[in-house]
């Protein structure tokens, strides 16, 4: 399968970069792993009048750990995330999530930048990025997570915006990412994430609906003392998935209680 | 608008003006004649079109040509040195790792990133290491044990990528 035809332009910095977005318009597309967008132009799903690779920008890939807080560069490969010293010490949820997501072919080209700005349902990072309240720094702002994935492949970046980084809080206490999927390389039918923090806990879901998932009920019924498989009946409140080849709603809601249960039970 | 893209493939150089939308997989085919790494999928998800790209794995049907610019790739075809398998290739042979074939290529990339990176890999590693490759006809139980085997022939040592040899047009 052979995409449509685009022009193409390497940025060497986040500024060049910018400018070239602003010179091919709106249908301009970044280019950073190419792993949800080459699959798309594949199929023609998306038909991109231009890519601006990123890929040449030096230094957009680090993982500095500064303080309380943990800041990824948008073009951080997930390989690298996965394996991390930094990460895994001071993160390591996010390491625990890299390395279930997609398999090593993936893992080498993927990023962070592009996982959360194409925000995908199934995408695990936005997941994690909502529940520890990260911050999505681009060339122009920072973005909370709670006001960053706004609805399904939907952000609100500017045509001409660009990742820069994620910051995460350390969060270096009992957690677990547990992702149900048929294949092992496979994106999650549905996933959940169990984060201690600050002595509390912090609960996500990912693929139950457009957007990721903080699961307040949850938590709120843990604070209050409930144990993990009475809270975790929490999981599904208010939640309206829709279904799909693979799950049907009510299956991704049993899921999402099953899966909280033991990411709780598991956390470690 | 034609781009141009300067790689070395197996030890050669190799300079075309390419379209942007072509898909790396297609240039290595098509364009330089080396038909060895296969297109199963084309939708990310088989691991057909396995190469090395400064030595790490990647799917060459999700990346352009024009993001090759500059970088040095490893096919199936470079794996022999001269005249001689690979230990991967051989241990393939040797225990049966292949039926059709057709996987094969894609297989052995994956397995010689994998032993770059852990020489002497579980049966369970091998199996997570090779995830993001699909065989239709072997199953995977030989493919595993190919592999085991060829960890042990190298000895722990790196799979080194050819550096000469190999057909191909430039
Ligand atoms: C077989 C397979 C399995 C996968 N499994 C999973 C999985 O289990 N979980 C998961 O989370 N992902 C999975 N992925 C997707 C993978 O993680 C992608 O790498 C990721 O979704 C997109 O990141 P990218 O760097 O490849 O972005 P690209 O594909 O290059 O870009 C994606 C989108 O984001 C935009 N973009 C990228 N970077 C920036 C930036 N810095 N600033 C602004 N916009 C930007 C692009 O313009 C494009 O619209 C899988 C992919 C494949 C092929
Ligand atoms: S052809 Fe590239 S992954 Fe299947
Ligand atoms: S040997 Fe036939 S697909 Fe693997």
């Amino acid at each position: 399968m052979i995409p449509a035809a685009f022009e193409y332009a390497r940025a060497a910095s986040i500024d060049e970069a910018a400018k070239l977005l602003d010179k091919y318009g709106e249908d301009a597309k970044v280019l950073a792993g190419g792993h949800s967008l080459i699959p798309l132009m594949r199929l023609r799903l998306a038909q991109p009048s231009a890519l601006v690779d990123i890929n040449g920008i030096k230094g957009l890939d680090y993982i500095k750990v500064e303080g309380s807080k943990v800041h990824v560069g948008a073009l951080t490969r997930h390989v690298e995330i996965q394996n991390s010293d930094a990460i895994k010490d001071k993160l390591p949820i996010l390491a625990e999530v890299a390395g279930e997501v997609g398999d090593n072919q993936v893992r080498n080209m993927g990023t962070i930048g592009g996982v959360v700005a194409h925000a995908d349902a199934a995408g695990d990072y936005p997941t994690i990025a909502l529940i520890l309240d990260a911050d999505i720094v681009t060339n122009k702002r920072s973005i909370p997570a709670k006001d960053f994935f706004k609805d399904l492949f939907t952000t609100p970046l500017a045509a001409n915006e660009i990742v820069t980084e994620v910051v995460f809080p350390v969060a270096d206490g009992p957690h677990k990412y547990i992702k149900f999927r048929r294949r092992l390389f496979d994106w999650a039918i549905v996933g959940a994430a169990a984060q201690k923090m600050n002595g509390g806990w912090r609960i996500g879901l990912t693929n139950v609906g457009p957007t990721p998932v903080r699961a307040k009920a949850v938590e709120e019924a843990l604070h209050k003392g409930a144990k993990p498989e009475e809270a975790s009946q929490h999981a599904s409140d208010g939640l309206n998935p829709s279904g799909d080849l693979r799950a049907s709603p009510e299956y991704k809601k049993h899921l999402a209680r099953v899966l909280t249960r033991r990411a709780i039970e598991q956390s470690a | 608008m034609k781009h141009k893209v300067a790689t070395t493939i197996n030890g050669h150089r190799h300079e075309h003006e390419v379209e942007p939308r072509l898909l790396l997989v297609h240039y290595i085919r098509d364009v330089v004649g080396l038909t060895g790494t296969h297109i199963g999928c084309d939708t990310s998800q088989c691991g057909a079109c396995t190469i090395l790209v400064d030595g790490k794995a990647i799917k060459s049907c999700t990346m352009f040509a024009v993001q090759s610019e500059g970088k040095s790739l490893t096919t199936i075809e470079g794996m022999a040195q001269d005249g001689k398998l690979h230990p991967l290739q051989q241990a393939f042979w040797d225990e049966h790792g292949l039926q059709c074939g057709y996987c094969t290529p894609g297989f052995i990339m994956a397995a010689a990133y994998l032993l770059s990176q852990n020489p002497n890999p579980t049966d369970d590693e091998i199996r997570q290491g090779l995830e993001g490759n699909l065989c239709r006809c072997t199953g995977y139980v030989n493919i595993v044990k190919s592999v085991r085997s060829a960890a042990a022939t190298m000895g722990g040592a790196q799979a080194k990528p050819a550096a000469k040899s190999v057909a191909g047009r430039s």
